[in-house]
């Protein structure tokens, strides 16, 4: 610890000694001084991915958030709405669509009700959509929340919403904010890592953004292509002996004029570099699924090209967590049917429903699945209303955007699973029982993290900022 | 007790209420509101705008309106308000409510006809006393012990302080360290051996006021005053949100910025000419341009959102931005509420917001010197060629077609859903599509029926009963279209701001949003800050002035204090943004004053302020950390030396550039596409957003220079904290990740800068030279024995490995394996951290 002059000196002394010795220079020996010292010399503040415990009991130490971009139907996956079936083709009533803010349909918009059918899984006997029955099959293991609303109804404000607690952009997300209170057990990896599949979001970065945070807690996106991360690989031709060559004399010279200048910043760059050069190892090896086992990859459905990049991503997750990194937010677009909504529902669950449900009986095969909070859906939900855009195509027929009700799900990391939190009225279109607010899903998250989310702030224009702004109750009913 | 409202409603709803006497207002009313309302509705807080400690104030109500009318209980809010029991509604909103008794004699009082007699009514509000709302002083240097050591008022104000601490002041920098420092600040850009050394030959007194002068001449200069007033200015090369178009000709603007700062237009004439070009008596297409400034608030074309909403939140952005930008204040609070710890009431936000709700987007020609000319002399065959196209597809009768269906969405809408549909998608996409239609084709614009024409044969609506051949043959018109318009000299266009014909009215957004308006305001200023001249119109050109008067406490202080920070890392007032009274005091108030009105009285002119900073002794002493001043001043407070402050993710990659001898030093025009990873720009909006890399020398062009789309921004540049171009950013973050490594040490521009520079090296400098003249390049200065002896070391192991290493040493540097070694040396030099920082 340098905590004075005297200790700096010793510090520069040691230094000293290490390089007209020489051959001292081990070169992951001294990297791992010099990490340490590194963040000894700069103290906590200045390295504030350190991990450090929460101020209340944490449930969860990592997150995996499933963002299903655009909107995944209800009605057609997770709330079954026999009573859609009785007034199909209908408009509804004035009285109920009066306050209704619609981004594409007219409030006299008939019903459409939806084709899937529903059954009961598990002993809790909860029922799911025939689109996704591997999902079902850990219906003990989630809890099921039908009674999710938000405050906007399009794509970005939804989303922002959904990962800052505002529609306003250029606030820090949930991501960066679990960064920032609890830094990361990762010693070789980003803390916060995003994967993607599909086409882009309407978030895009501003979905893992830092906001006003430092940009160290700003998601790192994981690459489906090239170097797992930006710039991970060294220049092409550039051998390993040269990389480590080139890091050691970097290492020297910073040493060198951190000596002449007195400024400790320059220890925590030279760690930066050092904890760079480990990634570049530790990246690819993580990204490299080659060494897992047959019956792995098949459960993940690795090898059948319509779940290989979803799969992939849900495996990857796994061993994120497993390394230690504190938060994944994955990325799957779209779920926007406005239009061909069976056909195109239908190919998103092809696509994702097996993996999805590989990850959750992988982690808890683990034993990593009470640690590890999984959260799965999308920013906002859908009207049981139709929305027509072609109307000489019978199979043209989607839904539109619905903020007042929607569901999502959420597994392990301290949350109770087999239970429904919720209840819509008979068309799924406003909730008749234990609305939760999004603010009030990040405030449980937070909780199961070991933070009241009130007092994770910080200060920015003047004012504490929080992840849920100035609303937002934790869900009692869906803790263990 | 709740219950006690509960039984009161009962008893209301029974017309049990003729028994209570007339009330009278002191003994009876003042009281309960003193008691349990004042506490937030006085003068000073005036919750949502309701006052009760003012007679007229309270008959006048708040942002929702009346709160009280006279007669009539059961229709007054305030009344309805203390007899609720709903959460987010009932007042008081916590503690005890109103007693039984209470709530009867507010009620006869109000049924009795609510009279306020004048004599109880409360004085005005007195000012506010918070520092940075009174006058601006002209302060005396102060006296100081070591005369000898200041050079001007500026240290005079820093030494006295370090005198009263016992401290003393650094050593001046070396001469090497100070130009490289002065050239970082002054231009963005590193000194070149040469400048080095001819200000290490020259031994004159004023040789260092020379450089200064030298640099403050340079075109360079303009462009890192502009990427400090870019960040200010939220710029970017697109519109955000999920859509995130591209806009073309945003870079117009920045032009004018970089030729303003380096023809160093007093500041006050910039404010007006960006808050208020159009305005102004004969305004010329520079002046338009300025207004530029504000267009680049954000644009949601999602394609749900209410066209309302989006410009109501522009309108919201601009206000924000005028507000850090010029007065240092978080106004953004009071967009909701009345700001809870500053004295600005949501009334006064809203006062604000009206002066930018009078105008309205427009683009313009703008052209660049020498563009009219070929477009003018190629416009009549253009039209010509256009014509004949036109008639050959017979496209006017199709278009008129498109036309009506569109007109018949808009004037009934819910008849068709196809077009219903596609009249959405317009809208959204096609500024002033509606107001365009309107017009008789014989009355449009030529610029508007160009644009319309365009889109039309772009988007020709839905097929369904229409003629699909003809539609069809549409798409061959688009492409002869498309070459014929490629080929066409064109004029760059500007997006401005221009004053709405008819103004609309502001009212106060209940809670911020746009759907609940509250009372109708006029445009005003704040009631803390001097008035607006009486007699003048409320419009922009009078809120830019009024914010440039001499009377304005705010702008010249946040002006400064934004050079100081640039000057030495950290403000005179830390929170730049923030002035009130949640910012940070100021460390050296009278110095602040000083450099405010010095700025001001000497015509506003940035060039001087700068000029007397860093010329100053303080600026030019040396950035080490001495240990006594890391206990003593750990954060620099009283700059007892210059600070170490990591350059700016711009400066960084034009410093590699400029080593390396690749930069591109033209100064501004369009923006540029340097390489980036594939991956990047796909994670737009459903694949939306196109990036293709420059191959020419745009790709090493300044960092300013980078095109930046919002939602998927250049890598680097966010790598090493560049602002997302959202909200105004008056004070950027300096951050230290192992990304940043990674960036520096792997990304092909730094890697092919770093071959550039072995190159040079090698070519350039006797092989006993290169160290050092690696060194001059990268850092300004010769190396250390020991540095040198560290490179040389560095240098010999890679020549040996390379010499067995055929291909890695041609992928190095197509040269000899002992020439390819110094691409390695020239790698690691780029990647330290004196490199990265100025010090």
């Amino acid at each position: 610890m340098i905590r004075d002059e005297n200790d700096f000196r010793a510090l520069r002394d040691r230094r000293r000694f290490l390089r007209e010795v020489g051959c001292g220079i081990g070169t992951m020996g001294l990297a791992h001084l010099l990490g340490m010292e590194g963040r000894a010399a700069s103290g906590p503040a200045d390295n504030p991915l350190l991990p450090k415990l929460p101020p209340l009991p944490a449930k969860a130490k990592n997150v995996i958030f499933m963002f299903m971009e655009g909107a995944p139907s209800q009605m057609d996956l997770f709330d079954p709405k026999p009573g859609l079936q009785k007034i199909s083709g209908q408009t509804l009533p004035e009285s109920l669509t009066s306050q209704l803010r619609l981004a594409f349909i007219k409030k006299d918009a008939k019903v459409l009700a939806s084709p899937r059918t529903f059954k009961p899984y598990g002993q809790s006997g909860i029922e799911y959509s025939d689109y996704i029955p591997n999902i079902a099959s850990c219906a003990d293991d989630i809890c099921l929340v039908r009674s999710m609303y938000t405050d906007a109804f399009n794509h970005h404000p939804g989303q922002l919403l959904l990962f800052t607690g505002s529609i306003q952009i250029g606030r820090p997300t949930i991501g960066a904010w679990s960064l920032y209170g609890l830094g990361s057990e990762s010693k070789n990896l980003p803390g916060f890592v995003v994967l993607t599949s599909g086409v882009g979001t309407s978030g895009g970065a501003s979905n893992f953004s830092s906001g006003f945070l430092p940009s160290h807690f700003q998601g790192t996106l994981l690459r489906n292509s090239g170097d797992p991360v930006l710039y991970l690989s060294n220049p092409e031709g550039v051998a390993t002996q040269t990389q480590r060559a080139t890091l050691d004399a970097i290492r020297d010279l910073n040493q060198e004029h951190m000596e002449e200048t007195g400024d400790p910043e320059i220890a925590s760059r030279i760690a930066s570099y050092e904890l760079g050069y480990r990634m570049q190892s530790a990246a690819p090896e993580m990204a490299d699924l080659s060494k897992e086992p047959a019956h792995i990859r098949e459960m993940y459905g690795i090898d059948d090209p319509k779940t290989k990049q979803f799969g992939t991503n849900c495996l990857m997750a796994r061993r994120l967590v497993e390394r230690g990194v504190r938060f994944v937010l994955m990325m799957h677009a779209s779920w926007d049917q406005h239009t061909y909504l069976n056909r195109d529902l239908k190919k998103n669950c092809d696509i994702s429903d097996k993996p999805t449900a590989a990850l959750i009986k992988d982690l808890k095969q683990r034993g990593l699945l009470d640690s590890t909070l999984i959260v799965w859906g999308g920013e906002f939900g859908r009207t049981p209303m139709v929305e027509i855009r072609n109307t000489q195509d019978p199979e043209n027929a989607g839904r539109d955007h619905h903020p007042l009700a929607y569901s999502m799900f959420l597994a392990g990391g301290g949350i109770k699973g087999g239970q429904v939190i919720g209840k819509t009225d008979d068309i799924g279109f406003n909730i008749v029982e234990d609305k939760v607010h999004v603010h009030d899903l990040q405030a449980t998250i937070l909780n199961r993290l070991g933070f009241d989310h009130t007092k994770l702030t910080f200060r920015h224009m003047g004012r504490d900022f929080r992840l849920t702004d100035v609303e937002g109750e934790v869900v009692k009913k869906m803790l263990v | 007790m709740r219950g006690a409202r509960i039984v009161w409603a009962a008893i209301v709803a029974a017309g049990a209420t003729s028994a209570q006497t007339k009330p009278d207002f002191p003994a009876d009313i003042q009281p309960i509101f003193a008691r349990k309302c004042l506490m937030c509705h006085n003068g000073k807080t005036a919750q949502n705008g309701v006052r009760l400690d003012d007679g007229d104030a309270a008959m006048a109500g708040g942002y929702s309106g009346p709160i009280i009318v006279a007669g009539k209980s059961s229709e007054s809010k305030l009344f309805q308000r203390i007899t609720s029991t709903k959460k987010g509604f009932m007042m008081p909103p916590v503690g005890a409510p109103l007693t039984e008794a209470e709530i009867a004699s507010v009620k006869a009082w109000i049924d009795a006809g609510a009279t306020w007699p004048r004599a109880t009514k409360s004085a005005k509000a007195a000012k506010p006393t918070h520092w940075a709302y009174q006058p601006i002083r002209h302060p005396e240097a102060p006296d100081v012990r070591n005369k000898s050591w200041a050079r001007n008022p500026i240290d005079s104000f820093i030494l006295a302080r370090l005198e009263a601490e016992n401290l003393a002041p650094s050593p001046e920098a070396s001469k090497t360290r100070l130009l490289r420092r002065v050239s970082l600040d002054l231009t963005g850009l590193p000194p070149t051996p040469d400048e080095v050394k001819a200000f290490l030959a020259d031994n004159r007194p004023d040789a260092y006021e020379r450089q200064v002068d030298r640099l403050l001449a340079s075109s360079h200069y303009g462009e890192e005053r502009a990427k400090h007033w870019l960040d200010l200015a939220r710029y970017a090369d697109s519109d955000g949100y999920e859509k995130d178009v591209v806009r073309p000709y945003a870079w117009r603007w920045r032009n004018y910025v970089i030729d303003s700062y380096n023809r160093d237009t007093p500041f006050d004439q910039f404010t007006i000419e960006q808050l208020a070009g159009d305005l102004l008596p004969r305004a010329q297409t520079e002046q338009l341009v300025a207004t530029g400034f504000q267009r680049n608030s954000l644009t949601n074309r999602e394609g749900g959102v209410d066209r309302k909403e989006n410009r109501f939140d522009q309108l919201i952005n601009r206000t924000n931005t005028a507000s850090t930008v010029w007065l240092g204040l978080t106004m953004g609070c009071a967009q909701c509420h009345d700001h809870k710890y500053d004295a600005i009431s949501q009334k006064e936000y809203y006062s604000m917001f009206a002066f930018f709700n009078r105008s309205d987007e427009v683009d313009i020609d703008a052209p660049m010197p020498g563009e009219m000319g070929p477009w003018m002399r190629s416009r009549p065959a253009y039209l010509e060629e256009v014509a004949s196209l036109k008639k050959l597809y017979d496209v006017d009768e199709l278009q008129t077609e498109w036309e009506n269906h569109m007109r018949a969405a808009m004037d009934n809408p819910g008849k068709d859903l196809e077009w219903d549909f596609a009249l959405s998608a317009v809208i959204t996409m096609f500024d002033r599509f509606q107001e365009i239609l309107k017009t008789p084709p014989d009355q449009r614009s030529e610029r508007d029926a160009d644009a319309l024409f365009h889109w039309f044969i772009a988007n020709t609506g839905p097929l369904k009963d229409r003629d699909r051949d003809r539609l069809m043959g549409i798409r061959d018109l688009r492409r002869r279209i498309a070459r014929l318009d490629e080929r066409q000299p064109k004029l760059t266009e500007a997006n401005i701001m221009a004053e709405l014909s008819a103004p609309q009215a502001t009212h106060v957004a209940i809670k911020g949003d746009y759907r609940s308006p509250g009372v109708e305001v006029q445009p005003g200023t704040l009631a803390a800050l001097p008035p607006l001249p009486a007699d003048a119109p409320k419009n922009r050109l009078t809120l830019a002035r009024w914010l440039v008067s001499k009377e304005n406490p705010l702008t010249a202080r946040v002006t400064v204090n934004r050079l100081w920070q640039e000057m030495f890392g950290r403000g005179l007032v830390k929170t730049s943004e923030d002035f009130g009274t949640q910012g940070d005091k100021p460390s050296h108030p009278e110095l602040l004053d000083w450099l405010a009105s010095d700025f001001r009285d000497n015509g506003w002119s940035v060039k001087h302020t700068l000029r007397t900073i860093v010329t100053s002794a303080v600026y030019r002493q040396s950035s080490r950390v001495r240990p006594e001043l890391k206990e003593k001043d750990p954060e620099n407070v009283l700059l007892a030396r210059q600070s170490r402050v990591r350059l700016e993710a711009e400066s960084i990659r034009d410093s590699a550039l400029a080593a390396s001898g690749l930069l591109n030093p033209d100064i501004g025009g369009p923006s540029v596409h340097p390489p980036q990873p594939k991956g990047v720009a796909e994670l737009g909006y459903a694949g939306s957003v196109k990036w293709v890399n420059d191959e020419d020398a745009k790709r090493y062009r300044r960092g300013l220079y980078i095109h930046f789309q919002r939602t998927t921004p250049y890598p680097m540049l966010m790598n090493f904290d560049r602002p997302d171009s959202n909200v105004a950013c008056s004070r950027r973050r300096q951050s230290n990740s192992p990304l940043q490594a990674l960036n520096l040490m792997n990304d092909p521009v730094f890697y092919e800068a770093a071959q550039a520079l072995a190159l040079r090296v090698n070519q350039e400098a006797q092989p006993e030279k290169r160290i050092d003249y690696l060194f001059e390049l990268a850092l300004g200065r010769d190396p250390s024995a020991r540095e040198r002896e560290r490179v040389q070391k560095l240098v010999d192991q890679q020549a040996t490995s390379l010499a067995q290493d055929k291909p890695q040493a041609a992928a190095l540097l197509p040269l000899k394996p002992q020439n390819a070694a110094w691409t390695t040396a020239a790698r690691a030099v780029l990647n330290l951290e004196e490199f990265i920082t100025r010090e």
